[in-house]
């Protein structure tokens, strides 16, 4: 698989005549976990949109190995880029098998609809998230986490070098949010994709990310590993939030613990681990 | 026929490969055979009965005189132009239900028919208009008046991309008002051309002749070759329009081919026929549900389409007491089915 480069040059997204993102110039390292971070409506799945070529930029360009991505054929970028959107609805009644095929169109024709490298592919995307044995269930009856390695596996059968993720983890419960991240580095690790994802959750972002991508009103504030990146002040200037920044034992990425106007321990008073709380409880209920 | 991806068994035949769905190639040719024998019987129906038997001898070339000119100048085109309409409606449904991922959305329930139904009808009533020197006809009326209603949703529906719950609302109120347009003209027009307009509205195959067969056959004929070579897109449209663009379908431009070739199958039919009621909308539906495929697959749509207008016909001609025109029928199986998919629609969301 060859390496892609991704850069946007001075880009300008808008909805109509709200500016989302101005003057945005950044490169997205290849081979690597690059993760968009940021406050509500920062304009990252803005950006995420229009580096899949989703959304024309009002000025400036993302480059895909130098050249204007707007100036290809839809269906090379579709050979180079898979994007999965914020979450995607499958029509009722329609498998896994169907679904994850769909991911061969961009190397199908009219004629050639269901060749045997389509076939090779598409079983190679299943094995890879664990779909397999799923294949021939409707996607409206599987669970969220299911549903999401689902249409995973079908951007995986695109066989993109480059894969978009745009919240992958929405409305899943954690422990499936970290089944679908631990999936997706594996694409890396192991088939050397360049992933581009947009997450919500910082402390998974510090952990499955090797760059991250620091937003706030359209703008990047800055970029670099999670371990670079994230500190205190950085939270409290892009989120606004007060915290400690700690050492995640289980990764030793970065790992934040948010500090909000209530519910801190009395830093002076010396309190049994897990008491306090429980105490307050009872004396809510007893009211 | 094993198969590597489960329930995806590959057929290949020299740079030909697809999918080998035998639930799809059996409904298809037990579609065909069913229109055959609805086209048989229906042909066969009148003061001088002739057998399904002794009508497929006859299209072979068989039988007397007299029963080959009943066959083919008598009875033929009523049935002929049936069929064709079927498989117009049909595959016109099948696009608009798959483009908008919504069964609601058919050129019925979208306003396109009625839209063609209210152009001829200002022929009917007002006689026909004189546009740079050309008389319009009613067909031309028909075909103009469900172009522009197609035009007027899709304009007033489009926010970045159509929308199939916005299209649909807006399509329902377009479908009112020309339902009103259309009853004002009914109420003005002189008693005469109101009671042709009448019959016409109620989608009718009844008189119809060669002259009818021609046209419609051509138009039906090159605008469905048109619609099912542009299909390979739909069923990755069918995903959403996000999704589909990553994987490289050039969204707009095959939306638009396909919706254009929709509106004008739908428009024509109307044209050949007058606006048989629910059959866009209910031959998809009827087709997903006995072949088990995500959205309705076009060819099947429309064999089904033409079994329900021709079978309908017969119903209409030999089961009730009374010659009605066709579409009376369609509305009569098409309604409840609309108020089924509703209330199952409604229990789905629920959930």
């Amino acid at each position: 698989m060859t390496v892609h480069q991704i850069t946007a040059a001075g880009l300008r997204l808008a909805y109509g005549d709200r500016v989302v993102v101005d003057d945005l110039t950044t490169t997205i390292p290849a081979g690597q976990v690059t993760t968009i971070i940021g406050p509500n409506g920062c304009g990252k799945s803005t950006f995420l949109r229009a580096i899949a070529r989703l959304l024309k930029p009002k000025a400036g360009e993302v480059l895909l190995d130098g050249k204007a991505i707007t100036s290809m054929r839809t269906r090379d970028v579709a050979r180079v880029l898979g994007m999965l959107p914020q979450s995607p609805t499958a029509p009722e009644g329609l498998t896994v098998a169907d679904l994850v095929a769909k991911g061969r169109h961009p190397h199908q024709s009219w004629l050639r609809q269901w060749s045997r490298d389509d076939e090779a592919e598409v079983d190679v995307a299943l094995r890879l998230t664990g779909m397999q044995a799923l294949a021939g269930r409707p996607v409206d009856e599987l669970s969220g986490g299911q549903r999401q390695r689902a249409w995973i596996s079908m951007a995986l059968a695109q066989e993109t070098d480059v894969l978009l993720l745009d919240e992958p983890t929405t409305y899943l419960d954690l422990a499936h949010q970290v089944e679908v991240l631990d999936l997706v580095d594996k694409l890396h690790a192991d088939l050397g994709r360049t992933i581009v994802m947009v997450l919500h959750d910082l402390n998974l972002a510090a952990r499955y990310s090797d760059h991250l991508i620091v937003m706030r009103d359209g703008k990047v504030v800055t970029s670099g590993p999670p371990a670079d990146v994230i500190d205190a002040e950085l939270l409290r200037d892009v989120f606004g939030l007060e915290s400690q920044v700690l050492v995640d034992p289980v990764s030793h990425q970065p790992l934040i613990i948010p500090v909000g106007t209530r519910r801190a321990a009395d830093p002076e008073g010396d309190v049994p681990a897990g008491a306090d709380g429980r105490v307050r409880l009872e004396k809510a209920s007893a009211r | 026929m094993t198969a590597l991806v489960t329930g995806r068994p590959r057929f290949g035949r020299g740079p030909l490969t697809m999918v080998w769905r035998p639930r799809l190639v059996a409904a298809n040719v037990v579609l065909a055979a069913v229109v055959l024998v609805l086209f048989c019987l229906n042909v066969g129906r009148g003061d001088y009965p002739i057998s399904v038997g002794g009508v497929l001898e006859v299209l072979a070339g068989g039988g007397t005189d007299v029963e080959y000119f009943i066959v083919w100048d008598l009875r033929m085109p009523r049935s002929l132009v049936g069929v064709i309409v079927g498989l117009g409606l049909g595959i016109s449904g099948a696009i608009t239900q798959s483009i908008t991922r919504n069964p609601l959305a058919s050129p019925d329930i979208l306003g396109i028919t009625a839209g063609a139904s209210a152009g001829a009808v200002v022929v009917i009533i007002f006689g026909a208009p004189t546009l740079l020197g050309v008389t319009l006809g009613v067909p031309a009326a028909a075909l103009l008046g469900g172009l522009l209603t197609a035009a007027a949703i899709y304009v007033l529906a489009w926010r970045r991309g159509v929308e199939g719950f916005r299209l649909i609302l807006i399509g329902i109120a377009v479908n009112s008002i020309l339902g009103a347009l259309t009853t004002w003209m009914l109420v003005v027009g002189e008693i005469w051309d109101v009671q042709k307009a009448t019959v016409w509205l109620n989608g009718s195959l009844h008189g119809r002749e060669w002259s009818h067969v021609w046209p419609a056959a051509i138009a039906v004929g090159v605008v469905g070759v048109v619609a099912l070579a542009s299909s390979f897109p739909l069923s990755a449209l069918r995903l959403g329009e996000d999704t589909a663009r990553a994987l490289g379908v050039r969204v707009q431009l095959s939306q638009a081919v396909l919706l254009i070739a929709s509106v004008l199958l739908a428009a024509m039919c109307v044209t050949a026929a007058g606006p048989i009621g629910f059959v866009a909308f209910v031959a998809p539906q009827l087709t997903v549900r006995l072949v088990g495929t995500a959205g309705p697959p076009m060819l099947a749509s429309g064999l089904m389409g033409a079994a329900l207008v021709v079978g309908s016909d017969y119903v209409a001609r030999v089961i009730l007491p009374i010659e009605l025109p066709v579409g009376i029928v369609t509305t009569a199986i098409g309604g409840p089915f609309l108020m089924y998919l509703i209330i199952r629609t409604n229990r789905r969301l629920a959930r």
